[in-house]
């Protein structure tokens, strides 16, 4: 039996509003993977993470999670390929109404089958894993700082233990150090479990030694996609404006990739 | 996914091995946890066991952390596991134990919240007083420099919160008369009094229930749009953006609500008057005989005009205050929505609260007039 792949987007058109964002998009993320999506501002990669996870239904087209429609399949197994992802939205969407720890529960207490003191220890293994302090967990959302909604929220979405993780600028907002940590815990996490993540990401740092995949989104759809190495040679102008300066010296910061 | 499983073996050198098997996962725990980890307790007693967990093919944290309570929290001695999982274990063991996830309660708790809302209230009156302190100074501002007034903001108010609430306030205006007529209509018959509907209405309609009722419905309204404008407003930042570029919030954001809203608010609430007041006049039609035209010409002597003057007045400073209480909860509000929320509740009860205060207050004032 062929692997299925764990994202599939084929021939996908999507519109916010008027405008088309997405021509013909294809898209494959297979398992183990780690997608870094790069693209311009406004060229749809925001888009296209909603498209996927079934956020918004695409005009044209069809998108595959797990091998299920996101959006028309049957409630019963649409619920379970969302629950086999997370997502980390870009400006955390942590619940305002509830603490820290009752954020990352929240997902947890919705399967109706697990006990408190699981629930309890679950949420204090996803908040070290992410490095914040037991005293933060009964912090509301509004007490605390940019970086530190970042890495809640990134608790949040490995709350259920995702095979997938899709993720809208992980890094940004976080000190070089934490996003150092971030890219350590993703990397620990695919070994672990073959965890596959697609993230959105504008951080070169990231995506050198994090992804095992760059994808390029520019004039509505992929046009580039592959090993870093093999993307940053190529000669479309988005592509070339901004991996330019390694193409001018890509030994010094190709070598540093792991 | 395989299914998990748990076995307990003899080997042949007479050593009890405990082995589990399968996946042990979020997904293959969740439907059977009671049963789970009641085995895994029962075997976890017996402390000469030796575990083997080298067959488990998948481990995730729930899996994980569901042996390791069973295990007393604790690593067992001499349990098997394969080298990819160890991690897994290693991670759990960093984990707190009885984290302190409730705040500490203080014992004299209710006299502390008593006290704070004490405060919370002083904050609120001192932070009215330097808003309408900020507002006489943008307006006397206004007056030297009448270009400097946000006309453009005025004039959408009133729109807004004045032209766009026309329908309503005359349905329900109109709603209010039928049924004050309807009802008094059955009491002045008895006493022969049909006339008097006219005086009844009249002054009612006029003097108290017109400029109330919108003020009511304009709290709830425009109230808490503008509350919740200027809270998402803090909420994004924009009101710092503002004060950043050089514009002042309360001239650009406050003053015109507060003019836009004082210069609307007389204008629906003759409009409402107007409707209540022809509502009245059908329903006296249908039930005492007196036709709609009767109705009208005889008003005049029944309300003398200073009420309509008395109703206006009233409409002005009720439209003021809501507008002022809408921006002191807006501009209090802190950058997350759970206080935005709060805020945009207590801006309206607190807004129709000083409404009746106030109306109560004209009542006195205005006792020896329009009579």
């Amino acid at each position: 039996m062929a692997v299925l792949p764990i994202i599939e987007a084929r021939d996908l058109w999507t519109q916010r509003g008027q405008q088309t964002i997405h021509r013909d998009l294809q898209l494959t993320v297979n398992k183990g993977d780690i997608v870094g999506l790069v693209g311009g501002s406004g060229s749809g990669k925001t888009t296209l993470l909603r498209a996927v996870v079934g956020l918004d239904a695409p005009v044209k087209g069809e998108v595959r999670l797990f091998g299920v429609d996101p959006i028309r399949a049957g409630r019963s197994s649409r619920l379970d390929a969302r629950r086999r992802m997370g997502m980390l939205f870009q400006g955390g969407a942590l619940f305002s109404a509830l603490n820290v720890f009752d954020n990352i529960a929240l997902p947890l207490r919705e399967l109706k089958s697990l006990d408190e003191p699981l629930i309890r220890d679950l949420v204090m293994l996803k908040l070290s894993l992410v490095e914040i302090e037991v005293e933060h967990a009964a912090k509301m959302p509004a007490e605390l700082s940019g970086g530190m909604v970042k890495r809640v929220a990134l608790a949040r979405a490995l709350a259920l233990d995702p095979e997938l993780l899709v993720l809208d600028e992980p890094t940004a907002g976080l000190d070089p150090d934490r996003s150092r940590s971030f890219v350590s815990l993703v990397q620990a996490l695919s070994k672990e479990y073959g965890l596959t993540v697609l993230m959105v990401t504008h951080d070169v740092e990231t995506l050198t030694t994090l992804a095992t995949r760059v994808a390029v989104l520019a004039e509505g759809r992929i046009v580039a996609d592959g090993k870093l190495d093999e993307v940053v040679k190529s000669d479309h102008p988005f592509v070339k404006s901004f991996f330019g300066h390694m193409q001018a010296e890509p030994a010094s910061l190709l070598n540093s990739r792991h | 996914m395989t299914a998990n499983s748990i076995q307990l073996r003899t080997r042949e050198s007479g050593e009890r091995v405990v082995t589990l098997a399968g996946d042990w996962t979020l997904a293959s725990i969740r439907n059977n946890l009671t049963k789970i980890r009641k085995s895994l307790k029962t075997a976890a007693k017996d402390a000469s066991l030796v575990w083997d967990l080298q067959s488990v093919e998948a481990l995730d944290s729930t899996g994980a952390i569901l042996i390791w309570q069973a295990w007393g929290d604790k690593r067992r001695d001499g349990a098997l596991l394969r080298p990819e999982h160890e991690s897994v274990l290693e991670r759990i063991a960093k984990i707190p134990r009885n984290p302190p996830l409730r705040r500490r309660e203080n014992l004299l708790g209710l006299l502390v919240a008593l006290g704070r809302k004490e405060f919370e209230l002083v904050g609120h009156a001192r932070g009215l007083l330097g808003l309408l302190g900020t507002l006489v100074l943008d307006v006397g501002r206004g007056i030297l420099h009448p270009r400097d007034l946000p006309w453009r903001e005025i004039s959408a108010t009133v729109y807004k919160a004045g032209a766009q609430a026309m329908p309503v306030t005359a349905l329900v205006g109109f709603l209010i008369g039928v049924v004050l007529s309807y009802l008094s209509a059955d009491t002045l018959k008895t006493y022969g009094a049909d006339i008097y509907i006219v005086d009844l209405l009249g002054m009612s309609i006029i003097r108290e229930l017109g400029p109330l009722l919108v003020a009511i419905l304009v709290a709830g309204r425009s109230g808490s749009a503008m509350t919740a404008q200027i809270g998402v407003m803090r909420v994004t930042e924009e009101i710092d953006a503002m004060a950043t570029i050089g514009i002042s919030p309360s001239m650009r954001l406050v003053l015109p609500k507060m003019i836009g809203l004082a210069i609307a608010m007389p204008l629906i609430s003759i409009w409402a008057i107007t409707a209540a007041l022809a509502g009245g006049a059908l329903a006296a039609q249908v039930q005492l005989n007196i036709s709609f035209l009767y109705f009208f010409q005889s008003l005049p002597a029944a309300v003398s005009a200073a009420n309509i003057w008395i109703a206006s007045v009233k409409a002005l400073s009720f439209g003021a205050v809501i507008a002022l209480i809408a921006c002191h909860f807006g501009l209090r509000a802190l950058p997350n929505t759970e206080s935005v929320s709060s805020a945009i509740t207590y801006a309206v009860v607190s807004a129709i609260t000083l409404v009746i205060v106030l109306d109560a207050i004209f009542a006195i004032l205005f006792r020896s007039i329009g009579f």
